[in-house]
């Protein structure tokens, strides 16, 4: 019964938003400042001329109305994301990744990731608050939580995840004046199956998602304040809209395609307010200020902050310390460089790691394989390694290898030549006039020789940075850089990832080129000398600003770093709004409990039918204006509608999708869902307006029957392909699609659909 | 009858100045083409296909669409080069029976011809004929523009068509209704695409300067809109396309042999070419039936074409990780023609391998038995982890060893192709898939090599979960033959004698073209960094050169280097235009209008020409993910030094008010040409590869420390 009352409902929201709109539209009224549910009638139809009562009376219902569907909106979201939150009981996709991250917070372990900390660390504050207390390890999916308290996390996410129909419900109606539109989008979303998955687990996704609208929701309401400048309400939505933009982008780099979109909706309002010449320079000046405070050092400040609760909350080292500079890791408890107590000077006889300079630069490191054919001479592989490990050990040793047997080992001094040996294969590091794999400039470096003995092309000449002849290499703090004695070149990382035969470490060359650079600078990090006592270093602590830089450098070169590998099969971009593959969550089996992510594909067809079908509208309505047609008032609105509210969703929708295209590193489906977002919302408008210019084809009364039959079968498509497709957000078990006996027979329209 | 009472008068309007900077244009970059009589950098490159064009052997380049590469061909056609050149290093001599002037000849007019191009060009955007000459001079003295037209290279040509595209544009804009002009514009635009992949960039800005103008037409009703719109989108969007095409065709004309990159194609594709697989498939039947004898090429080429394979020998017992194996005939995809490629179609209900009278042809959803021929194994599949792939099913020669593994060797012919669902399995032109009766497994090429147990052949394996459409699981009967002998020795004989009869398969060209376009856009080369190889942003500032051509024994050297100060002139003009711009937009948004309307309609519209022409052919590149060289900066500069000049003139009618400023700026403008030929001039030998410097001359021809100029230590 519910459902019916609110379709009529919806109808008669249909009669009287045409009245609304003409009320608060700047373009009727350019220059008389309208507050919102202030109205001024200037219209000319049957409604506005019934007199004041009837319109004020048409105006509560309107506005008791407008309470009643965004309470159904709030409703339904909530309801169908909260659904069966708990199931299934295991860990499904990449809950074992975020899942461990949260864990980690609560711990407090130092960990890496490529995605900034914020949305893990939200992950983490809703675990720690609902008593999950960081034990479960989250090792692989499908993992039993059993006792462990997992719902809070999910629930977490799920809300977030029913905030977004109710966002974009207000979104649209901001843009469009429309409750029917507004209504459209909600209910793309609200019965998106896709939508409601990939909000139901503890994922990045729906936190991102949030910010995103929300950031876009308070630009609208911003936007709409327009002529109300500096009020407290619109202070208000300019920092919201800042905090909500920081917030993305902590969460994940793709909230800079957010960014971008409200940094040109600023551009083009202050382009607007500069073409505005009842302003005086003064006054554009303190709008521009505010919006840079506002929407630039506001949001950097509260980014930064979250940084800096994220290196104070972490401070025990963890699996990620080995991305990071011999610095950064003196922080963490628990590191060898914490406190660390090490011989202060390099010795002849040592054991050494060597880290390179560069941020996120590796271990000098070596194993048991040789550089394949065509790769150069076919010798042992010398690579820069980002983990600790022992094969990033190396011995110190004179140029010609008797040690001295005296009790105190000799230092190594600037200008001395010596011979590092690989202490797990005895292998000397060589270079030789070759090509090197990838930097083909470069000379290449190779492991050499056997126990010890090699050529000449072993040895390297040590040189501390600013340092004389005769000056001692500090463990840690010089800056030491490795001359390749025969052809004079300089040990250096060039930050390349090497092929699969490399294991994508990364490449190391001999650069002939000797400017100093981080990537031919060198540090010894760790020192094992028996015979020399152990003095406590306090190592540089390093500032947070340096962190914050080399923590990014390392994020960005870690997401770079994800290629797709090649006989893997890959998502591609266009594949994404066809709704041509999904995600596996869960379950690959008949007896599994299964979740497969895949977009409604009823309503992801329709959103694509509608993004050429607003083409050819916004075609239609352009060409019209530009050649001149006396419009109606009424069209002169929908197309004004058409351009702006849509076109801000149609360029949101661009940004969120088209930079996948030059992406070199692995795509999912799951990145296309802010698109989404954008996509549906735009639908809501398309559709509505297409309704609504019914009576293009009919006269007055069948018009509206038209208008009314649209909405009428538009409604039930939704609601029956949610029915359809309900199974895989709420898991399927039993038989495959493709056998009959299956929740899912017959559903299995596409190929390529896996479940 | 009245004509002849009229004096016959010729009016001939002879702009001096344009004869006499394209006689220098042409001086510069004609004069001792052949000179070095060697093979010079890219040549070797581009050479090859010149070769396999005489030779009309078909061959796959990904670098660029074929206009290019017939171009060049086609000089070489004109000096009567027969193809017989081996193309396999960079400074190799040419023979006295190559006319290396006539392969030369066609780039270097090109080159010379961008000179006074650009010189109409400037005046086409409405500015003087000495901004013109400037613009002229600019482009006749760039070091790098002169080296990249005197050799056997495609710049040249890209960077003429181009040029001419815009300014036949421009002259049609400026004089409409003559459609002419927007015919030639569209036609070069096709032209340039059709040498060059980039062309594309500079054609769409070209589409959105013409859609602009359209655009302000829509609103004036004095025209007919329907048919000016009507003309330009014929003009500029079908004609280029149709003719895009047409070079495909002629490209296809040409190629008819059979060549070293004819694994790349489809087998359709392969058999519409003469010799390789058309001699051998020649007259083949075309229904596969029940008692065939075939072999199956797997659709993916990569990581490189191959057959389904079968020989004695059988997996190990235990792989080197511990895990076992059914131990079983191996079954592989193996590269190279092989009698152990032949396998036998039978039908499962039937003892008999020979086809029968008349033949039972396989339908698509039969389910057949795949027997190998020279070892009369089934083909078989089970749920046993392949060797490299454990996610997948073994596939193997059925061997009974008695250990309670029964013979899984029913398969199911799936046609992804078909065009009825009953329609029968063709040779060549169907696509197949083999579904394994029990386990509903697909067979696939999983392309990772097996270690020497395998002999390096590739994996052959059956997944269960096929994920849509993928070539790995298609499989296209390639040779094929009607089996009749039902005894092991004389099917043994059978199939090592060679394949017979004779009918003739055509593909229509639309199949060829777009499954060359798909292939050339797809085929991805091993992408590894060159010597010389440098990233776009390096390019602005010019921090690396390429070495083109050492002498055998001398030190003279050909470089591509620009010319340092042109190159700084451009870089200026590209920023001062910007601020220029934004301080005039900000202005005009304030209501300050600096410029009349007419002077701000030219500055705009240099700007959308020359700036959005340098970012069209500059951006890309940033977003690109293959090798890239300095030389690929050419087409961006070449607008930035129509921008210098023009922007001088601007400066100087609208900037500078008193007579004196003027005339300082007088004294800089030729101060700065001076030193741009002084320039010139320093690097001539670099360019031209002669005279020979010594050692210390070259060293202070080092400008930039990262310039590599090579010495001979003699």
């Amino acid at each position: 019964m519910a459902k019916g009352e609110s379709i009529t409902q919806w109808n008669k929201s249909g009669d009287t938003s045409t009245l609304r709109n003409r009320k608060s539209f700047p373009t009727s009224a350019p220059n008389t400042p309208v507050s919102k549910g202030q109205s001024c009638p200037t219209g000319n139809d049957a409604q506005s001329s019934n007199g004041t009562s009837a319109q004020f009376s048409s105006r509560l219902s309107d506005r008791h109305m407008c309470t009643v569907l965004l309470v159904l909106v709030v409703g339904l979201s909530f309801s169908t994301r909260l659904y069966k939150i708990t199931e299934p009981p295991h860990v499904c996709w990449d809950e074992t990744h975020f899942g461990k991250m949260g864990s980690y917070y609560i711990n407090r372990t130092f960990f890496f990731d490529v995605h900034p900390p914020l949305g893990k660390m939200l992950i983490g504050l809703a675990g720690y608050m609902t008593g999950y207390d960081g034990t479960f390890p989250f090792m692989k999916p499908g993992d039993k939580y059993e006792h462990h308290n997992y719902w809070g996390m999910r629930g977490f996410c799920a809300v977030l995840g029913s905030l977004l129909p109710i966002f974009a419900y207000l979104i649209v109606l901001e843009l469009s004046r429309s409750e029917t539109a507004a209504l459209i989008a909600a209910s793309l979303l609200i019965f998106d199956t896709g939508c409601i998955t990939i909000s139901q687990y503890i994922l990045l996704d729906p936190i991102l998602m949030f910010f995103i609208m929300a950031a876009v929701l308070s630009m609208v309401k911003f936007n709409q304040q327009v002529y109300r400048p500096f009020s407290a309400s619109w202070w208000l939505w300019l920092v919201l809209t800042g905090v909500n933009l920081a917030g993305a982008l902590g969460v994940k780099f793709v909230g800079l395609f957010v960014i971008l979109l409200v940094g040109l909706n600023t551009v083009w309002d202050l382009w607007r307010l500069l073409g505005d010449l009842s302003l005086s320079l003064v006054d554009i000046a303190k709008h521009f200020l505010a919006r840079v405070v506002g929407l630039i050092l506001f949001p950097l400040f509260f980014y930064v902050t979250v940084f800096a609760i994220h290196f104070v909350v972490l401070n025990k080292s963890g699996p990620g310390d080995g991305f990071f500079s011999s610095a950064f890791q003196s922080r963490l408890i628990g590191n060898n460089l914490h406190n660390a107590s090490m011989p202060e000077y390099l010795a002849y006889g040592s054991t050494i790691t060597v880290k390179n300079l560069r941020i996120a630069g590796g271990y000098l490191h070596s194993h048991w394989h040789l550089y394949p054919e065509g790769v150069g001479a076919r010798q042992q592989q010398v690579t820069a390694y980002l983990h600790k490990d022992y094969n990033n050990l190396w011995l110190v040793h004179r140029q010609n290898s008797n040690e001295s047997q005296s009790p105190t080992p000799d230092l190594v001094r600037h200008g001395d030549i010596i011979r590092l040996e690989h202490k797990e294969t005895t292998r000397n590091l060589h270079s030789h006039l070759h090509e090197a794999p990838l930097t083909k400039k470069h000379f290449q470096v190779t492991g050499y020789g056997n126990n010890g003995t090699g050529d000449a092309n072993d040895l390297w000449q040590v040189e501390v940075c600013g340092g004389q002849k005769g000056d001692l290499v500090k463990v840690l703090r010089s800056k030491v850089r490795f001359l390749h004695r025969a052809t004079g070149c300089v040990l250096y990382s060039s930050g390349k990832t090497l092929p699969k035969w490399g294991w994508e470490q990364v490449e190391v060359t001999c650069s002939p080129y000797l400017k100093e650079t981080p990537s031919s600078q060198w540090n010894i990090e760790d020192h094992i000398n028996p015979k020399l006592p152990n003095i406590s270093l306090s190592v540089l602590k390093p500032h947070f600003l340096e962190i914050l830089l080399e923590s990014h450098i390392v994020m960005i070169r870690g997401n770079s770093g994800l290629k797709p590998k090649d006989n893997e099969m890959n998502s591609k971009p266009w594949h994404w709004p066809i709704n041509y593959q999904g995600l596996r969550f869960s379950g690959v089996n008949e007896t599994e409990y299964r979740v497969y992510l895949l977009g409604n594909p009823v309503l992801w067809w329709m959103n694509l039918a509608s993004l050429g079908l607003y083409l050819i509208m916004v075609a239609v309505a352009s060409v019209a204006l530009q050649r001149g047609f006396s419009l109606s008032q009424k069209r002169k609105e929908h197309s004004h509608v058409l351009m702006r509210g849509g076109g801000l969703l149609l360029l949101g929708w661009l940004l969120h999708y088209a930079p996948f295209y030059t992406m070199g590193r692995v795509l999912y489906y799951h990145h296309y869902f802010p698109a989404m977002l954008f996509s549906s919302m735009l639908t809501g408008i398309t559709l509505d307006i297409l309704l609504k210019s019914a009576d293009l084809l009919l006269r007055p009364p069948y018009s509206d029957w038209l208008q009314r039959a649209g909405q009428l079968v538009l409604l039930f498509t939704v609601l029956h392909s949610f029915y359809l497709f309900h199974p895989l957000s709420y898991g399927m078990t039993g038989p495959l699609a493709h056998e009959p006996g299956s929740s899912m027979a017959g559903l299995k329209w596409m190929d390529s659909w896996e479940f | 009858m009245h004509l002849l009472g009229l004096p016959l008068v010729v009016t001939a309007q002879v702009d001096l100045v344009l004869v006499l900077v394209s006689l220098l244009a042409f001086w510069t970059r004609l004069s001792r083409l052949s000179y070095p009589n060697a093979v010079v950098f890219d040549e070797v490159y581009y050479g090859q296909f010149v070769s396999l064009y005489m030779k009309r052997v078909f061959f796959i380049d990904d670098s660029g669409p074929p206009l290019g590469h017939m171009i060049l061909a086609f000089g070489a056609y004109l000096g009567g080069f027969d193809g017989n050149f081996l193309w396999n290093r960079i400074g190799a001599d040419y023979p006295s029976s190559v006319s290396v002037w006539s392969l030369r000849l066609l780039p270097a007019l090109c080159g010379s011809l961008c000179v006074p191009l650009v010189y109409l060009l400037t005046l086409e955007l409405n500015f003087s004929h000495l901004a013109a000459l400037g613009a002229a001079l600019l482009l006749l003295l760039e070091n790098s523009l002169i080296v990249q037209s005197r050799f056997m290279l495609l710049e040249s040509v890209l960077i003429f068509f181009v040029l001419l595209a815009f300014l036949s544009y421009l002259r049609f804009h400026n004089a409409p209704n003559r459609f002419s002009w927007l015919l030639l514009s569209g036609a070069s635009c096709a032209a340039a695409v059709g040498v060059k992949y980039m062309g594309v960039f500079s054609y769409l800005l070209l589409l959105g300067v013409a859609s602009l103008h359209t655009w302000n037409l829509i609103g004036d009703h004095t025209l007919n809109v329907c048919v000016q719109c009507v003309c330009r989108f014929m003009c500029l969007v079908v004609v280029p396309v149709l003719l895009y095409v047409f070079w495909f065709y002629i490209h296809l004309g040409l190629l008819s042999h059979s060549g070293p990159h004819d694994q790349l194609m489809s087998s359709a594709f392969q058999a519409s070419l003469q010799g390789g697989l058309s001699r051998i498939t020649q007259g083949q039947p075309l229904e596969v039936a029940y008692g065939s004898q075939v072999t199956l090429r797997s659709s993916a080429s990569q990581p490189i074409p191959c057959w389904l394979h079968s020989h004695r020998a059988n997996y190990p017992v235990r792989y080197e990780n511990g895990r076992g194996s059914s131990h079983q005939q191996q079954v592989t995809c193996y590269p190279f023609k092989d009698v152990n490629n032949w396998w036998i179609i039978k039908d499962p209900g039937k003892q008999k391998l020979v086809v029968g009278s008349p033949p039972q042809p396989v339908r698509h959803g039969d389910v057949i038995q795949l027997v190998h021929g020279m070892t009369s194994r089934f083909l078989n599949s089970h749920d046993v982890a392949a060797p490299m792939s454990p996610h997948a099913q073994e596939v193997s020669g059925y061997i009974d060893f008695n250990v309670s593994m029964a013979a899984q060797n029913l398969w199911r012919v799936h046609i992804s192709n078909r065009e009825a669902e009953s329609d029968v399995w063709k040779t060549i032109l169907s696509e197949v898939r083999l579904v394994h009766v029990n386990t509903s497994a697909v067979l696939k090429l999983s392309g990772v090599s097996l270690p020497d147990w395998g002999f390096r052949q590739l994996e052959v394996v059956a997944e269960k979960l096929f994920k849509g459409h993928s070539s790995v699981l298609g499989w296209t009967v390639e040779e094929h033959r009607y089996g009749t002998s039902q005894e092991q020795k004389e099917r043994e004989a059978e199939l090592h004698s060679p394949t017979h009869i004779d009918i003739d398969r055509k593909m229509s060209f639309w199949a060829k073209f777009l499954e060359l376009q798909w292939k050339m856009l797809t085929v991805k080369q091993e992408d590894s960094e060159h010597k010389y190889s440098s990233s776009p942003l390096e390019w602005i500032t010019m921090e690396t050169n390429i070495a083109y051509w050492l002498h055998s024994s001398t030190n003279a050297q050909i470089h591509l280097i620009g010319n340092p100060v042109s190159w700084g002139v451009a870089n200026l003009s590209l920023l001062a235009y910007q601020l220029l711009a934004a301080v005039y937009l900000v202005r005009r948004r304030r209501g300050i209008k600096d410029l009349p309307d007419a002077v701000w309609c030219r500055f705009s519209c240099l700007g959308c020409v020359c700036v959005g022409g340098w970012v069209v052919n500059f951006v890309p590149f940033l977003l690109m993910e293959k090798t890239l060289f300095l030389y690929h900066y050419l087409p961006a500069l070449c607008y930035l030094y129509v921008l210098s000049p023009a922007l001088l003139e601007h400066a100087h009618t609208h900037l500078l008010s008193s007579a004196i400023q003027r005339q300082a700026l007088g004294v800089c403008v030729s101060a700065v040409l001076l030193t741009v030929f002084l320039s010139y001039r320093n690097f001539c030998p670099l360019t031209y590869g002669s005279p020979e410097l010594s050692a210390n001359q070259l060293q202070g021809l080092r400008w930039r420390e990262t310039w590599d100029i090579l010495y001979r230590h003699r």
